[in-house]
């Protein structure tokens, strides 16, 4: 488990959470798209927790993946889920409520 | 040379995998494709679910073989619950780490895509759940559930190729379960990667009455049955009955059962029926049918067989009193569990069902005779070729079981023509026919019964008139003479009449031979007279002959006088 923390100072948190496969290609895609527009968007209050299934195939369960790798919003509710490698950073934003969807 | 010690991987023939599930290894051939995934589709609710789900619980259960199911469409409590009703304990299975459920949810509201992505995640969770408990078997059900949560269809469909591939690398005997299409097996055609094996479920309603099928589309490298076979879902999980016809290839015995009707014996060559064979009881409303079949229900108990009986006009209660009424007390047997009843409306379920449950009822109950009365009411819910179908399939099954089977048939008045004219001309599947009809006659109905036919046995070509009493049935003679056939009261005075004119006649003999006597008495005193006066002449003949022989004698001494005097003149 790899764990990056950022300590924030506003209320809202942001909790993400990344799974992913051992290090493939996608996944680190993934990570790299993911950390550069949380830098953009949330910086100094998220924390990213990536997960390796294949370390810990029983994690899986808990959070219904099946697709790798998927983006799961623990934190501020409802769960979201995002799938993919992260490259469409629109859906991304859209998906994890920091832009309107219609917008 | 080597030997091929491990069979798994000898290459000429397929391995195969017992389902548990009674009949399905039977059509198969010894069960699914083993280390493969077949596919089990068909519409909703027609229990995909539960076969897949019975598949893993007997692997677990009888063949100790641990399951996988992954649910993509009820939660597991859903499932424990669901199953619990057909004595399908999973939390047991479950704590002895024989059976591994997991859910799979997926919500498309939930889930964004952002590029590029594979289901490796469904990979790992499977692959994690198999080798937690060693699984040989996984279901998935049903796998489709992905089409509705994820938008790229390119991607699921080459990670579904993937994952069938994996499932074969792995070694699992797999169960997938796909929805029915429009016009394809499956809605998203996953048949094109599951090609080893693919069994259709079906539930047809025709006429109100549905019946659950199962075919086997498919199945690669390996012989299996092809017709539509109905099953059954009870309390037991499936049942898939094989029952199509079994052929002409059982033994016959030559053991006699007695009908309990000691007069019945009697006209059967004095044995009664063949054990094995079939029966054929046919006559109008109310003439006795069903008493003969409680009658031979009685007979078979009381050798201490077993009896099935099949009613579906009447209740088993009702049976057990109207028969008490004529003096057959079936009760004991009921409480001995040498007798079952069955009672069942016809309309319940459709015929393929009927013959379904009354298989499984046979098979466990394990009769010596099977009684099903009457067979008529069939026929409201299946064309006459489809009960005739059903009834010899169901007739072949019990004759290879050597089971003696009675039908009755209720035959519709209207002479004696349709009376021999069984509905669905079902006499020529029965062994011996008996044809029961009313005689009205001087304004009674009385009750007539004759042996039509009897296979292998000289049996008798007489009517004998049928009477109920309250100590059975009893058979006795028609009377047959110069009027006709007489039954009933009129059969009674017929021979009262006989018995008068008997009589009559009997004083008329004693009349005549007496006035003989005395005209032989009379005639003998007027011989005796005769002989008298006959006494008297010849006496008086004899006198007068006498008399005339003195005088002859004298006559000539006189005349030897005279020439005596005369004889000086004589000799001169």
């Amino acid at each position: 488990m790899n764990k990056i923390t950022k300590k924030t100072e506003k209320p809202d948190t942001w909790e993400l959470r990344l799974y992913v496969a051992g290090a493939t290609p996608k996944s680190l895609l993934a990570f790299a798209n993911l950390k550069k527009l949380c830098e953009k968007h949330l910086a100094g209050k998220y924390t990213i927790e990536v997960i390796d299934l294949l370390k810990n195939p029983q994690l899986a369960r808990g959070d219904q993946i099946l697709a790798i790798p998927t983006l799961v919003r623990k934190l501020p509710p409802p769960l979201k889920k995002i799938i993919g490698d992260l490259s469409n950073t629109e859906r991304v934003l859209v998906g994890l409520d920091l832009r309107p969807a219609k917008g | 040379m080597v030997k091929a010690i491990n069979n798994v991987e000898s290459p000429e023939e397929l391995q195969k995998c017992q389902t548990g599930i009674r009949g399905l290894d039977e059509i198969t051939d010894g069960g699914l494709p083993k280390g493969r995934p077949t596919l089990v589709c068909g519409s909703a609710g027609c229990g995909k679910t539960l076969l897949a789900m019975e598949f893993l619980v007997r692997g677990a259960a009888q063949y100790n073989e641990p399951g996988v199911f992954v649910s993509f469409e009820e939660s597991s409590e859903e499932l424990v619950q669901n199953v619990a009703s057909l004595g399908f304990d999973l939390n047991g299975l479950i704590a002895h780490k024989k059976m591994y459920l997991d859910q799979v949810r997926i919500e498309r509201s939930e889930i964004e895509e952002t590029g590029e992505y594979d289901l490796e995640g469904l990979f790992i969770r499977l692959n994690h759940a198999i080798d937690s408990i060693g699984a040989n078997r996984v279901v998935l059900d049903t796998i489709e559930s992905l089409y509705s949560g994820l938008a790229n269809e390119g991607i699921l469909r080459a990670e579904l190729r993937r994952l069938f591939r994996w499932l074969k690398e792995k070694g699992v005997t797999a169960i997938v379960t796909g929805e029915r299409g429009e016009n394809t097996l499956t809605r998203h055609g996953l048949e094109e990667y599951v090609s080893d094996c693919v069994i259709l479920l079906d539930n047809r309603v025709e006429g109100q009455i549905s019946t659950r099928r199962l075919r086997i589309v498919k199945y690669r490298g390996s012989s299996h049955g092809t017709n539509e076979y109905p099953f059954l879902i009870d309390e037991q999980g499936i049942s898939v009955l094989p029952i199509t016809s079994l052929g002409l290839q059982h033994d016959v015995s030559t053991e006699r059962i007695s009908s309990g009707i000691p007069r019945l014996d009697i006209m059967l060559e004095g044995d009664g029926y063949y054990r094995g064979s079939s029966i054929l009881i046919s006559g109008t409303a109310g003439t006795g049918k069903s008493s003969i079949a409680a009658t031979f229900a009685n007979a078979t108990c009381s050798r201490g067989e077993r009896c099935l009986y099949f009613a579906f006009e009447e209740s088993a209660s009702q049976i057990i009193r109207n028969m008490h009424s004529i003096g057959i007390g079936l009760q004991p047997w009921l409480e001995q569990g040498l007798l079952s009843i069955h009672a069942v409306r016809p309309t319940v379920y459709g015929l393929e069902m009927h013959l379904v449950k009354m298989y499984k009822l046979i098979n466990e109950f394990k009769p010596e005779v099977v009684i099903m009365d009457p067979v008529t009411n069939l026929i409201s819910i299946g064309s006459e070729t489809e009960v005739k179908s059903m009834l010899s399939r169901l007739i072949d099954f019990l004759k290879a079981s050597h089971i003696t089977a009675l039908f009755t048939n209720l035959s519709h008045a209207g002479g004696a023509v349709s009376l021999e004219q069984t509905e669905f001309g079902i006499s020529s599947l029965m062994d011996t026919w008996i044809l029961l009809r009313d005689i009205e006659l001087g304004g009674e109905r009385n009750r007539g019964l004759y042996i039509l036919k009897s296979r292998g046995m000289a049996h008798s070509n007489q009517i004998r008139e049928f009477l109920l009493t309250d100590r059975g049935i009893d058979l006795v003679d028609v009377y047959a003479g110069p009027g006709g056939v007489l039954t009933g009261s009129a059969r009674s005075a017929q021979e009262a009449q006989e018995k008068a004119a008997e009589l009559v006649r009997r004083d008329e003999t004693g009349r005549k031979k007496r006035e003989l006597d005395r005209k032989k008495k009379a005639l003998e005193v007027q011989i005796t007279a005769l002989r008298s006066e006959f006494e008297a002449v010849e006496e008086e003949t004899n006198k007068l002959i006498q008399q005339e022989e003195i005088k002859e004698k004298v006559l000539a001494a006189d005349r030897a006088g005279m020439m005596r005097l005369r004889k000086a003149d004589a000799d001169s």
